[in-house]
C-alpha cells in the first residue's frame, strides 16, 4: 500500500473516526492543549509576521534555486566525508538503504523520527530483507509496538492516552515490570530502559532532516526527547533519507526556522535537542538519500508548489476542525490535516488521492497559523479544479454547469429563483434523494419564501 | 455616494428577509440604495467545489452590473471575500487582464455589512433595539478572510436592550463549508453537534451571524433538534427597532 494514499475516500474513513467517542475525546484534548500552547508562545514574538515572511521567502528561494543548491549541498557533504546518493521515488531510495543496511552485514537498526522514512514506508522494506527497524522516539515506539500507523505528523501517538499506552507496553515490550501504571513518568521510564539497550547495542541509524545547509553541508534533526542525539552519535553508520525541499541556503538561514519551528509545533520557546552535523565523524559512515518522491512534480505546478515550504510543524493539524474530529488515520497518508491534503494529492499525483482536496471547510485556520504561510486554503480549491478535470462528465459537473449557465444570465437566474417555490412543498420531508440527502441527515432544509428578494424589490 | 446592495443568491432566493433588513439599516443612516436587477451570484461555489473556469462568467457579470457605484454592501463575509481574494484571480487565469483589472477596482469598493457601516458610514450605534439574548457567531470568512474583527460586536453591542453573551469557542468553523456539508456530510455534522452545544449552553435565545449561509447550516441544525434557539443574521437584528419587536 502506498503510505501516500490508502485508496479508501476521506469521507468513509472520516465516518468511522467520528463515531469513536475515545478517539474524538483524546484527539480534542490534545488539539487544543497544544493550540493554547502554540498561541500563547506566538504571541509573545513580536516579529512573528515579519518571521513568518522571512521564512516563506528563504523557502521560495530554496524551492526556486532548488537544482544549484542541491549541487551545493551534495558537494559540501561529500568533501567533507559523506556520500550522496539520488532516489527518484520510494522503491529507489528503499532499495538505496536497504543495501547501505546489508553492507554493514547489521539486521537491527535504530530510528529517529522521520516522516520521510514514513512515506516512502521504509520500515516495511526493510523488514521485507530481513532488517528490524527500531522507532526510538516515543511516540513512535508507541505505534510502532501497538502495530499501529502514526496519526499525526509530530505527536503520532495523539490518538492514544495514557492507559492505553500502558496496555500496549504491558503486551509488546519485552522485560516490561508488569506492576507498571499508567502515569507519564512511569510510562516514559520503561521506553527509556527498553530503548537504551537498544542504542547501546546499535550499529546503524537512520534518521530524516529537519533542515539542510546548502552553503556547509550541515544536516539539523530538531526533537524533545534525546532519542536523536543518541541515534546519531552512537552508531558506526548514519543513514539520513531527506526530501529535496529540506535545504536552506546558509547557515545564517537556521536563525529564522529555528525560532518559526519550536513554536509552532511543541508550544516551546526553544526546542530541547537541535542535532546538527557536518560530513561523517572519523570512523563512522554517513549518507545521505536525497528524496524526490513527486516533490518535483509538485514544483511543477505555480500554484501548488509553496507547499514545499512546509515544515512539518503541524500547526494546521491542531487548529484544524476536520482533523481535531475524524484524527490523522482518516487522511490515509503519511501526512494528515490540512498541509497532508494539499502535498498528498500532489506527491502522488492528485488522482491517486481525489478526496483529500475536499476535506476542509476552507475555514482558513490553518494559513493563519503556518509559519512558512502557506495558503492551503487557496490550494485545495486550487487541487479541487485539479481532480475535476481527472473525471470527465459526471452529474455534479453537469449541475454545474446548469448553474452557472442560469446565472450568466440575470432573466433566466430571476425564474430559477422564482421556482424555488417548488421546494416548499417538501417542507418537513426528510427522506430525498442524494445529494440533498446528505444534508437533511442532520440539518432541516431552508424553507423557501413565497417572494424572493428581487420580486419584493421591483414591487416595492 | 451611490450605494448598491449585492444581496448574494441565497439570500435573493431563500432569505429575503436578510435582504431587506439589509435595506432598511442603510436606508434608516440616510443611504439611498439600488439594487440592481442584473446581480446574480458571486460564483463562490462554483470556484469551491473546483469548477473555476463556470465561474468566470459570474465574475463577469459582478463586475459589469455593479459598474459605476460608489460602494457595494455585502450581507455575507464569505461572498464579500470571494469577491475580494477570488475574482481578480479568476480572470487573470482565464487570461483576461481588463477584467482582472476591473475585478481588483469593484473589490475595493465592495464592504461586507459590518464594514460599510463601521468603516466607510462611521457608525456602531444604528438606532435597533432588540430586547434579547444574543451569541454571535464570527463566520470564517468575515473572519479570516475579511478581518473584521470586532466591528459585528461594535454594531451589536450598541443595540437598545440586547444582551450579548460570548460564545464558547466561537472562532471554530460550524461546519457549513458550501458543498463541504454534503459531500463531507458527518464530519460537517460533528463540527455542527460542537457549534450547536456551545450555542445552547449560552442559553441564548439567538444566534446571530454574519452570513446567512452558516446561519442556515446552524439553524438548520438547531431546527432539527427543536432546540428552541432562533438564528438570525445580523442585519435582521440591526434593523429591529421599538416599532418592529413585538
Amino acid at each position: 500500500m502506498n503510505p501516500l494514499s490508502s485508496g479508501r475516500p476521506f469521507p468513509d474513513a472520516a465516518r468511522d473516526a467520528l463515531d469513536n467517542a475515545q478517539l474524538r475525546h483524546n484527539l480534542g484534548a490534545a488539539t487544543a492543549t497544544i493550540r493554547t500552547k502554540r498561541a500563547a508562545v506566538v504571541g509573545e514574538v513580536p516579529d512573528w509576521q515579519q518571521l513568518r515572511a522571512a521564512g516563506a521567502a528563504i523557502k521560495d528561494d530554496v524551492l526556486a534555486n532548488l537544482d544549484s543548491y542541491l549541487l551545493q549541498l551534495e558537494e559540501q557533504v561529500t568533501g567533507r566525508g559523506g556520500s550522496v546518493h539520488w532516489a527518484r521515488d520510494a522503491a529507489e531510495a528503499n532499495a538505496i538503504v536497504t543495501s547501505l543496511v546489508q553492507r554493514t552485514e547489521s539486521t537491527e537498526v535504530v530510528k529517529v523520527k522521520s516522516m520521510a522514512t514514513q512515506e516512502i514506508g521504509l520500515n516495511e522494506a526493510l523488514e521485507a530483507s530481513g532488517i528490524t527497524a527500531i522507532e526510538t522516539d516515543l511516540a513512535e515506539l508507541i505505534v510502532q509496538l501497538g502495530n499501529d500507523k502514526p496519526s499525526h505528523i509530530l505527536v503520532p501517538a495523539i490518538h492514544r492516552n495514557r492507559a492505553e499506552i500502558r496496555e500496549i507496553f504491558l503486551r509488546e515490550m519485552p522485560a516490561v515490570d508488569p506492576s507498571l501504571t499508567d502515569e507519564p513518568r512511569a510510562l516514559a521510564e520503561a521506553a527509556r530502559r527498553h530503548l537504551r539497550a537498544k542504542f547501546l547495542a546499535a550499529q546503524v541509524a537512520i534518521s530524516g532532516a529537519n533542515f539542510a545547509v546548502a552553503e556547509t553541508g550541515t544536516l539539523a534533526v530538531v526533537e524533545s526527547e534525546g532519542n536523536g542525539r543518541m541515534c546519531l552519535t552512537l552508531p558506526r553508520t548514519l543513514i539520513t533519507v531527506m526530501g529535496i525541499e529540506k535545504l536552506v541556503p546558509t547557515w545564517r538561514d537556521l536563525e529564522v526556522f529555528l525560532q518559526l519551528l519550536p513554536r509552532s509545533s511543541t508550544g516551546e520557546r526553544m526546542n530541547p535537542y537541535t542535532s546538527m552535523w557536518t560530513g561523517a565523524t572519523e570512523g563512522q559512515e554517513f549518507h545521505l538519500v536525497l528524496l524526490d518522491n513527486g516533490r518535483t512534480a509538485t514544483l511543477g505546478d505555480p500554484r501548488g508548489r509553496s507547499a514545499l515550504r512546509c515544515i512539518r510543524c503541524s500547526a494546521c493539524l491542531n487548529v484544524c476542525p476536520v482533523y481535531e474530529r475524524t484524527g490523522g488515520h482518516a487522511y490515509g497518508s503519511t501526512y494528515p490535516g490540512p498541509i497532508g491534503a494539499v502535498l498528498s494529492p500532489q506527491l502522488t499525483g492528485v488522482a491517486a488521492n481525489k478526496t483529500l482536496p475536499f476535506a476542509s471547510s476552507l475555514c482558513g485556520a490553518c494559513y493563519d497559523v503556518c509559519p512558512v504561510a502557506i495558503d492551503i486554503p487557496t490550494m485545495l480549491v486550487h487541487l479541487r479544479g485539479r481532480v475535476v478535470d481527472t473525471k470527465g462528465r459526471t452529474p455534479e459537473r453537469a449541475a454545474m454547469r446548469a448553474a452557472a449557465w442560469t446565472m450568466r444570465s440575470p432573466a433566466r437566474w430571476t425564474r430559477a429563483l422564482r421556482a424555488l417555490r417548488v421546494v416548499r412543498l417538501l417542507r418537513g420531508r426528510r427522506a430525498l434523494p442524494p445529494p440533498a440527502s446528505a444534508w437533511t441527515r442532520s440539518r432541516e432544509l431552508p424553507v423557501p419564501p413565497k417572494q424572493t428578494f428581487r420580486d419584493w424589490w421591483t414591487s416595492r | 455616494m451611490k450605494v448598491a446592495l449585492f444581496t448574494t443568491c441565497l439570500v435573493d432566493g431563500l432569505f429575503p428577509d436578510v435582504g431587506k433588513a439589509t435595506i432598511a439599516v442603510l436606508e434608516r443612516l440616510g443611504c439611498a440604495v439600488e439594487f440592481p436587477l442584473a446581480q446574480t451570484c458571486c460564483g463562490q461555489m462554483h470556484v469551491n467545489t473546483g469548477y473555476p473556469r463556470e465561474a468566470v462568467p459570474l465574475v463577469r457579470n459582478y463586475v459589469e452590473t455593479f459598474a459605476g457605484y460608489d460602494a457595494v454592501v455585502v450581507p455575507s463575509g464569505s461572498c464579500a471575500g470571494a469577491i475580494r481574494h477570488q475574482h481578480a484571480d479568476l480572470a487573470e487565469q482565464a487570461g483576461d487582464a481588463r477584467l482582472a483589472e476591473a475585478a481588483r477596482e469593484r473589490a475595493t469598493r465592495t464592504f461586507e455589512l459590518s464594514e460599510f457601516l463601521v468603516d466607510v458610514l462611521g457608525v456602531t450605534d444604528v438606532g435597533a433595539y432588540f430586547p434579547h439574548r444574543v451569541t454571535y457567531h464570527p463566520t470564517c470568512h468575515s473572519l479570516r478572510l475579511l478581518r473584521v474583527g470586532d466591528r459585528p460586536l461594535q454594531l451589536l453591542q450598541a443595540v437598545r436592550g440586547l444582551e450579548l453573551v460570548a460564545l464558547p469557542d466561537a472562532e471554530s468553523c460550524c461546519g457549513f463549508g458550501g458543498t463541504f456539508a454534503v459531500k463531507n456530510a458527518d464530519v460537517s455534522t460533528a463540527m455542527l453537534a460542537d457549534k450547536m452545544r456551545n450555542v445552547l449552553t449560552t442559553q441564548a435565545g439567538v444566534c446571530a451571524a454574519g452570513d446567512a449561509s452558516c446561519l442556515m447550516h446552524i439553524g438548520g441544525g438547531l431546527t432539527r433538534l427543536h432546540a428552541g434557539t432562533r438564528t438570525m443574521h445580523l442585519a435582521e437584528i440591526l434593523a429591529s427597532t421599538a416599532a418592529s419587536t413585538e
